[in-house]
């Protein structure tokens, strides 16, 4: 299916397959819903194989492979292989628990390009605390090797909290140490596990200005070697994330049992229906579901955002946060100034100077990540390319 | 090791580096490169740059090519080009 003819939706840049929300580690910021899926209940191959074709039919780019685990899919050198052969650049998004040699050289040859693999923090104790698993931090030195060994490029993901942010020196230092290319500086996010756990989680300011610093010199220091990007907690701004680029303008999150979502946290919003990709084509659910035009462009807001000067720069926001703070999905993100729901902010970083609780770990029924924009064209001509993320963050 | 101090000589010979590809996309009608995470929109200028990385070219053989391409004085491509080149270098998408 093609879009309408008048319209001005663009295609969807990259793909976020949640192949399963089985994990073998227990974070306590997981992105993955309160509400987690069974196995019994997650797509089948050759439904996955069709969900690549009608994406990079429709004009998707990159699919990240997440979850929960995704090497706990038996099927998972198939399924790179799909979306290989269906034209998709494959990044795989892991914790690397369990990945071996020749598991790794077959999902090489199935046309693989990039590891993404998560680092709880710069040593085992604390590591393995955060993961909720004995030996993860382990497990990790090993497959970032296996990974370089391989040929593919490699991204350490650390999310960072107020748990470790004292060791950011040093997980920059570890991500040099296991050869990364890229090192991805993310912030918790509070949506679903990292909600439940925001007192545990959300750093104070000054952690927060440390961090940032750090960060930066990190950054010159490391020109040419590592990159780092840095996915700031909003909490603390007085201008809300372009969250998602902008809802249902780039990116296109399947979760396990194949429902077609803007982005991973959106089942959070009650009044939506999600189609799968069993009840309609992804060109169809990207055009035309009454889901996808909920919140897209402008026409939606009300007031702030409305007359605003940036209301095509932030979209107003992250809808899941807003409807997260103050239970209504179409309000101003509260992280913005101008929205009148900005003090709940100011109430949650109190928690952030108490003491810090335990954490409540991920798991199966018990209670139950985003993006930067791209970086702004230079004036001059020629114009270094415009950059886009193309993974969610969190 | 600073941005400077990483800087590009003339003799320099760029190519992509592993897993980024420069193709030119049917659905948009447009040049992108493909990177880890990553999508870079190249525009006019920035793409015929990019089609003479080849890994064999050097960056002085570059900008002689550009600026018979653009009919403009070497030392004003040189000025666009090497910073551009730099920029990508410090990102990763090209590697020396």
């Amino acid at each position: 299916m093609t879009p309408p003819e008048s319209s001005d939706i663009e295609p969807p840049l990259a793909l976020l397959a949640e192949l399963t929300h089985r994990c073998p580690l227990r974070c306590p910021y997981c992105s993955n819903p309160l509400e987690l899926v069974r196995a019994s209940a997650e797509l089948d191959t050759a439904s996955w194989r069709r969900v690549f074709e009608e994406a990079a039919a429709l004009g998707v780019l990159q699919v990240h492979f997440s979850g929960g685990e995704p090497l706990v899919r038996r099927d998972l050198v198939e399924l790179v292989a799909d979306a290989a052969n269906a034209g998709l650049y494959a990044n795989l998004i892991t914790s690397g628990i369990g990945l071996e040699a020749d598991r790794l050289a077959r999902l090489v040859e199935a046309g693989l390009e990039h590891v993404q693999l998560s680092l709880q923090d710069s040593e085992p104790t604390s590591g393995d605390r955060i993961a909720g698993l004995t030996g993860a931090q382990q497990a990790k030195h090993r497959v970032a090797r296996l990974v370089r060994e391989a040929g593919l490029a490699l991204t350490i993901n650390a999310v960072v909290h107020r748990r470790n942010l004292e060791h950011l020196d040093e997980i920059i230092d570890l991500a040099v140490a296991l050869s990364a290319d890229r090192l991805e500086v993310a912030h918790v996010q509070y949506y679903g596990w990292g909600l439940a756990n925001r007192a545990a989680l959300l750093p104070t300011r000054q952690q927060l200005d440390t961090a940032t610093a750090t960060v930066q010199t990190a950054r010159a220091r490391l020109a040419g070697r590592l990159v780092i990007d840095y996915v700031p907690p909003d909490y603390h701004a007085h201008r809300p994330k372009a969250c998602m680029g902008g809802w249902g303008r780039r990116f296109l999150n399947i979760t396990p049992t194949g429902k077609a979502l803007p982005c991973h946290a959106a089942e959070t919003l009650p009044e939506l229906h999600f189609p799968t990709v069993g009840e309609a084509g992804l060109a169809e659910i990207w055009y035309h579901s009454p889901a996808f035009e909920r919140f897209r462009g402008t026409a939606w807001m009300a007031e702030p955002c409305r007359s605003c000067e940036r209301r095509e720069i932030d979209w107003g926001g992250c809808r899941c946060q807003a409807f997260a703070l103050t239970g209504d999905a179409a309000r101003t993100d509260p992280v913005c100034g101008l929205s009148p729901d900005h003090a709940i902010l100011a109430e949650a970083r109190r928690e952030a100077e108490a003491a810090a609780p335990d954490f409540v770990y991920r798991q199966h029924s018990a209670l139950g990540r985003h993006l930067t924009p791209p970086r702004t064209p230079r004036p001059r001509r020629p114009a270094a390319p415009r950059e886009t993320p193309t993974a969610a963050r969190g | 090791m600073t941005a400077s101090a990483s800087s590009i000589a003339g003799g320099a010979v760029l190519d992509f580096a592993a897993h980024v590809r420069f193709r030119f996309d049917e659905r948009r009608k447009a040049w992108i490169v493909l990177a880890p995470e990553r999508l870079l929109l190249p525009d006019e200028q920035a793409v015929a740059i990019l089609q003479l990385i080849d890994g064999k070219r050097e960056v002085d053989a570059i900008i002689d090519e550009l600026a018979g391409q653009f009919d403009a004085p070497r030392d004003v491509i040189a000025g666009d080009v090497l910073p551009m080149l730099q920029d990508l270098v410090d990102k990763k998408v090209l590697r020396q």
